[in-house]
């Protein structure tokens, strides 16, 4: 079959960019659109021209690397698929369409369809994890887990980290992404020593990295190719408004010596 | 140069080897640790929790990955689960039963105390893990579920669903980035190690690129880290990720560091069959599946019926035929080469008669299809994805392909490469997991690497040597500098008619026919001389488009292969030398009546170590005899 595409094309993060146009035959429908791509790519290496620039590694929608708007949908018309798992199948002959990179303040283009997401990494950082340092576990079966709030926060932890949430979301929030570290480690015993504290430092980094608030739209929810649910959004609004309350950064005086 | 190939193996009991070892190891004090600097390269299981353990001991810690986050590495792809003696399903698991199973499932070509130590730690990574907020899979109780898996008869096997090695990488991640916040570890992303720098016969540090702006750097250490992953992708079509690749562990192998066992890869039995040329990689069905999925072909030769259509008896579940004692759940290597010889028979399924069937019927008749869905329901969607086909009604279709390596860089007890101050974890070294890897022990692996051995035999090394003492100003550091600017400019400068994956591709398949799941000697030598010429014609045809300078995702695709192109020739090489069969190295010269691996014991009981010798020199050949002092070597039997 035929796709006609219309690419996205930027040199690098401070240069402007533009749509450029190209025919593809010979498409195959069992293919992945990233191997569509690659097909491209190997036709315009051969022409001498720069290949289009994008984010892929492990090809099995597990990684959270890919992702792009395809008609302004992050990874494209399937549901609960990232771009790499979407296949030319669900395309038809002679099918135009449009491949930009996610747009967000705090997502930077660095070329073409690739993006910086590392303000996830700071959000992250900013709190979502448990401090446990190795060697000082406890033996794994003392801390019994409700079968319910493990699949729960199994549910959460299910986030890849692509950013289509944000590239859906009007706001560009990072809502659905800080909320379902939140909802992960807010869930299981072990978590709760430092819920406040996480919800606290993990929503001001948000805001400070340039994300949107979360105005309730949804869009976030019905993209999220892993199923994530807007019900942790909820889940950290609660835990944020408990820490405004309860939650105090440590004072200066320490400990005992 | 001759290689030192002195294990630091501890002598005594078994059990208490590690204990002994521990003990005997020099301390550096919490004081002194901030002025030591540890390179790490490498951010999934095993370089994250190194990285991460490391800097919340007090060591400056510098870690590098190409990728954009940790969260990338391809630990996360794995699924299945990880393997921990704990027994609690009282089944009659222990650490000597873990040992004994995973020296076995190795084909007797690793050391007796690495896997037990690697057995011995495996209940703390369970614990690490569970106390990081990592959702393993539970009983209505409270406690944690078990499954089991392929190569053992105990049920030791954890899991979060489909995605064990997402959610172990991300509690891993998550670790990492604490200390990145306590300012104890600085990372470097989207910055690929493209050179390793050894001054006095010591690590000293790397060379890097920036992927994003192009700058060539260097960085100082006292001591480096590589947990760089596996090279599978020398095969082109692997289950691996599209961009791992075997460049750091390659440069510090053509700087001095032994590479161990290079012939061993593992091919592993359930991954989706390639659908067209146009394919990028090969997708993995988890080994689990095989727990409740059961392996079949017609029994009569190019059926083309409807699997559902086929009565039982024209059915042959040929791995229960075969492997009674364990039927589906026989190890990996041996599930793989059962399924090329029934489609090499002509019983094969699908396109090109290039696959078998995993049917899933009478479990879902058994366990009820919501189950089954529990325990797979992702995989079983990724699977329609791919194919278009629905496993809950049609059985699916599988065929084995390249998925992790063996071989890998060599390293004594302490995980140290025969260069001091270079230490290897996780898949990138060629350790525990001797000729062919059990399921659910990479994690194992990775992580046990990473928090429990390398904190304290880094901590041995580091206490031996004084901090500091060169800069980047070094003419070594300037030298490799140099070369790598070199080679990057020659890269882009040869402007010829074939792209990278041009040339990847046809790697791909001289590796895959000649040395994949069967090798031969007239194949090995043809593949002796193919690689080669493949590797001159790419030196003088290749087209790398793009500058130096920029984001440039062709020219990183042209260095990682040009080093599988090297790669390729020294494990056909090292296949050819090991004239025995073991494990994922099947010499079709050496199998007994039954079509079974055959060992040599007499003349390769023992790890080889190749010495790099020269741009055009053939590599010298080392050995490291195996001992084994405690179990006693038999041929594997699964029936």
């Amino acid at each position: 079959m035929k796709i006609i595409l219309n690419i996205w094309r930027q040199k690098n993060s401070s240069s402007p960019g533009k749509m450029v146009r190209y025919e593809l035959g010979n498409v195959n429908e069992h293919m992945s659109f990233l191997e569509m791509l690659d097909v491209l790519n190997e036709e315009l290496t051969r022409k001498g021209e720069e290949p289009v620039t994008f984010e892929h590694d492990c090809r099995e929608g597990i990684c959270g690397s890919c992702g792009f708007m395809i008609n302004g949908i992050p990874h494209g018309p399937e549901r609960g698929t990232t771009v790499c798992q979407l296949h030319m199948r669900h395309f038809h002959d002679g099918e135009e369409l449009w491949l930009e990179p996610f747009r967000a303040k705090a997502f930077p283009v660095l070329k073409d369809l690739m993006v910086d997401r590392s303000a996830f990494d700071r959000i992250i950082a900013a709190g979502g994890y448990i401090s446990i340092n190795t060697g000082s576990a406890p033996e794994a079966n003392s801390i019994p887990v409700k079968k319910q709030c493990a699949d729960r926060a199994m549910d959460a932890a299910a986030c890849i980290g692509c950013g289509a949430c944000v590239a859906a979301c009007p706001n560009a929030s990072a809502s659905l992404f800080v909320s379902a570290k939140i909802a992960h480690l807010g869930l299981l015993p072990q978590g709760e020593p430092e819920r406040d504290r996480r919800a606290m430092r993990m929503v001001l980094k948000m805001t400070e990295e340039g994300f949107g608030y979360c105005t309730n739209t949804g869009e976030c929810e019905a993209i999220c190719p892993k199923g994530v649910k807007i019900e942790n959004i909820a889940m950290m609004h609660r835990d944020f408004t408990r820490a405004v309350a309860l939650f105090r950064e440590e004072s200066k005086a320490g400990g005992a010596g | 140069m001759a290689f030192q190939l002195d294990s630091r193996t501890p002598s005594g009991p078994l059990e208490q080897r590690w204990s002994k070892a521990k003990q005997e190891m020099k301390l550096v004090s919490p004081a002194n640790r901030r002025k030591y600097t540890v390179i790490v390269v490498g951010s999934g299981l095993a370089g994250g929790s190194a990285a991460a353990t490391l800097g919340e001991l007090g060591y400056n810690v510098k870690c590098f990955s190409f990728h954009d986050s940790p969260r990338r590495a391809h630990s996360i792809a794995a699924q299945g689960g990880i393997n921990a003696a704990k027994n609690y399903q009282n089944d009659g698991d222990s650490v000597y039963r873990l040992f004994y199973d995973t020296i076995k499932g190795g084909d007797f070509r690793s050391r007796e105390s690495n896997v037990y130590r690697l057995a011995e730690v495996s209940v703390n990574i369970i614990d690490q893990c569970v106390a990081q907020g990592v959702p393993f899979a539970r009983e209505y109780g409270g406690t944690l579920a078990n499954r089991s898996f392929g190569g053992a008869q105990v049920s030791r096997t954890f899991y979060a669903r489909g995605q064990t090695g997402q959610q172990l990488l991300l509690g891993c991640y998550q670790a990492l980035e604490r200390q990145v916040d306590a300012g104890r570890v600085q990372m470097f992303y989207r910055h690929e190690m493209l050179d390793l720098v050894v001054i006095d016969g010591r690590a000293r540090g790397i060379v890097t690129r920036n992927l994003v702006t192009g700058s060539i750097d260097c960085h100082v250490a006292d001591a480096v880290v590589l947990a760089t992953g596996g090279y599978g992708n020398a095969f082109y079509l692997s289950t691996n990720a599209k961009n791992c690749n075997a460049t750091a562990i390659w440069r510090a192998y053509k700087r001095g560091a032994g590479f161990g066992n290079p012939c061993y890869t593992q091919i592993h039995p359930t991954c989706i069959p390639q659908s067209g040329d146009y394919q990028s990689k090969l997708t993995l069905m988890s080994e689990s599946l095989r727990n409740d999925g059961r392996i079949w072909v017609p029994k009569q030769k190019g059926d083309t019926r409807n699997p559902n259509e086929i009565p039982e008896d024209e059915r042959d579940y040929y791995l229960e035929r075969m492997y009674p004692a364990f039927g589906n759940l026989c190890p990996r290597d041996i599930a793989s080469r059962a399924a090329k010889l029934m489609c090499d028979q002509g019983y094969g399924v699908g396109p090109g008669g290039r696959g078998v069937y995993l049917d899933f019927k009478e479990s879902i008749g058994r366990l009820g299809r919501k189950t089954i869905e529990e325990r797979y329901g992702n995989l079983f969607e990724m699977y329609e994805r791919i194919t278009g086909e629905d496993p809950y009604t049609v059985p699916m279709r599988i065929y084995p392909a390249v998925h992790y390596t063996m071989g890998g860089l060599w390293v004594d007890y302490h995980l140290q490469s025969t260069i001091p101050g270079l230490f290897v974890l996780g898949e990138a070294n060629f350790s525990d997991h001797g000729a062919n890897r059990l399921g659910a022990s990479a994690l194992m692996q990775g992580l046990a690497d990473g928090y429990f051995i390398i904190s304290y035999t880094v901590g041995h090394f580091l206490a031996q040597v004084k901090p500091g003492g060169v800069n980047t100003d070094h003419a070594e550091f300037r030298a490799a500098r140099q070369e790598v600017d070199e080679r990057t400019r020659r890269l882009l400068s040869i402007k010829g008619r074939k792209t990278v994956d041009d040339f990847h591709r046809e790697l791909g398949k001289i590796l895959w026919e000649f040395c994949g799941m069967a090798r031969n000697a007239p194949g090995l030598k043809h593949a002796l001389e193919k690689i080669p010429e493949l590797r001159e014609e790419f030196w003088q045809n290749v087209n790398v488009p793009g500058s130096a300078e920029d984001l440039n995702q062709s020219l990183e695709k042209a260095g990682r292969v040009a080093d599988f192109l090297e790669l390729g020739e020294l494990m056909c090489l090292d296949a050819l030398e090991r004239e025995e069969s073991c494990g994922g190295h099947f010499r079709e010269e050496h199998q007994t009546e039954e079509g079974e691996a055959k060992r040599d014991d007499e003349r390769f009981c023992h790890a080889a170590v190749w010495e790099y010798a020269g741009d055009g020199k053939r590599p010298v050949r080392h050995v490291e005899p195996l001992q084994f002092e405690f179990v006693h070597l038999a041929q594997r039997s699964y029936k």
